[in-house]
């Protein structure tokens, strides 16, 4: 029989033990694991503008491409300017923007708080056109969706968006994920001849039936409705913070 | 037993690691480990590395515990198990996510899920215990192999005609798709999986008469 002594003892040295081992590994693997988030985020950035970067090569392809990495406020101020390796003004990457914490700071809450920070990629494409990329965040049915949605020069006319999320459903909701549903944005805008902020809306029943204007709307997905109105609240939210930067030409 | 004429590809050694690939396989006369089989066999590619992942941790554990088996506690026998099941889960998600960080994604929670899945468990209490360590060690792998052999099979088919491809190479012709012939999106819903291990158990059955119960 073992005594109670002999329990505590063992379960405790156990317990350190695997302690050990797992600080260890958690240390030992974190700069490969933080690289992979990295390397992720920057494809997704180039994705949303029509870039193609495999996964070996995209740190290289990413500052090939992307001239200027901005945080600018919600007046559209610049507040940090991020280029070729070097900053000439501010001293924070857009990159390294949480952009929830950020969306947090905003919700609900009139006036608008000033020191919120948003990021906006600015890069060159293969056809020398300035494509301004804009991340998004925003909430599906199971989880968050985001994604990137990259404008033209005229910071109006919509050049690609990619989608993502973490667990909407395989079929309908997990749609968004593919070029079917991506494609329709594409030469969509987000401001009407006015000049008014309209947004891309996800119209669910398709927009040929809706009295929405076909260049500011897009089909949404047949039994992904909750995911689909994520995606439209998301561009909502996210761009209409940078409405005073996009109507600046 | 003297070390000397132990030979470790004895007839009882080879049953360890082969019999758990049909006569006691963990999925389909066992039917351990469905929910992650149901889960992750959309694609091939997930579906391999999660079979490697838990042959793995069913050969790892297996091995510890049979090395521990005179020193645990009977009383805290299910927590010690656990402790070590975990950790090796732990170490697998940490690597996956370090090196092959894309089907780490598509595997989500279901690595982290490996700890739940009965067949460890099982191998654990019904085998580990009892037993030295290398027959446990066989004994990990064989019930990994049998849990991964099934594992790829159905992911190869919900491949296969769920999106028409093969570990992501399109395999079905364009002029396929002209025609008019479309991929079985119900394939790619987890319903599907379930299916497919039933006609599995169905074929099995039919060839191996011994393992169908008499009413």
């Amino acid at each position: 029989m073992f005594s109670n002594k002999y329990i505590f003892i063992y379960s405790s040295v156990l317990v350190i033990i695997v302690a050990v081992l797992l600080a260890l590994a958690a240390t030992l693997l974190k700069p490969a694991q933080e690289i992979n988030i990295k390397t992720e985020k920057m494809q997704q950035i180039l994705q949303s503008a029509g870039i193609k970067s495999p996964t070996k090569e995209t740190i290289s392809i990413y500052h090939k491409y992307i001239t200027n990495e901005l945080i600018i406020n919600i007046e559209g101020e610049i507040l940090s300017d991020f280029a070729q390796g070097e900053f000439s003004k501010g001293n924070e990457r857009a990159f390294d923007i949480n952009l929830k914490e950020e969306l947090r700071k905003l919700s609900g809450k009139t006036p608008t708080p000033k020191d919120v920070r948003l990021p906006l990629f600015v890069l060159i494409n293969d056809q020398k056109d300035t494509v301004y990329v804009i991340p998004l965040i925003g909430k599906g049915l199971w989880g968050p969706v985001w994604g990137n949605i990259a404008l033209k020069s005229d910071k109006n006319t919509i050049a690609g968006v990619r989608f993502g999320h973490k667990s909407e459903t395989p079929g309908l909701g997990a749609e968004i994920e593919t070029p079917m549903f991506q494609n329709q944005f594409l030469g969509k805008q987000i401001f009407d001849e006015n000049g008014n902020f309209t947004s891309i809306k996800v119209v669910k029943g398709g927009v040929a039936n809706s009295s929405i204007n076909p260049i500011h709307g897009v089909d949404a997905i047949s039994g992904g409705t909750i995911t689909s109105k994520g995606v439209n609240n998301m561009l909502e939210v996210c761009l209409k913070n940078y409405e005073s930067f996009l109507k600046t030409k | 037993m003297s070390l000397s004429n132990y030979n470790p590809f004895s007839l009882t050694n080879r049953k360890l690691l082969l019999g758990p690939l049909n006569l006691e396989n963990p999925i389909t006369v066992q039917v351990l480990g469905i929910c992650s089989a149901l889960a992750v066999t959309a694609q091939m590619k997930p579906a391999i590395v999660m079979s490697v992942s838990v042959i793995a941790v069913t050969a790892i554990s297996n091995f510890v515990i049979s090395l521990l088996r005179n020193t645990i506690p009977p009383r805290i026998r299910i927590i010690v198990e656990l402790v070590v099941i975990a950790t090796l889960v732990i170490l697998v998600d940490q690597i996956l996510k370090a090196y092959v960080y894309d089907v780490s994604k598509q595997l989500s929670v279901f690595v982290g899920l490996i700890i739940t899945n009965c067949i460890i468990m099982g191998r654990l209490e019904a085998f580990a215990l009892a037993n030295k360590p290398f027959p446990a060690l066989l004994d990990g792998i064989g019930n990994g192999l049998g849990y991964g052999m099934v594992l790829i099979t159905v992911s190869f088919f919900r491949e296969l005609l769920g999106s028409g491809s093969v570990l992501g190479y399109k395999v079905i012709p364009e002029a396929f798709y002209d025609f008019g012939y479309r991929d079985n999106g119900f394939m790619i819903l987890p319903p599907m999986a379930l299916i497919i291990v039933g006609v599995i158990i169905w074929i099995q059955r039919s060839y191996v008469k011994s393992l169908v119960e008499k009413d």
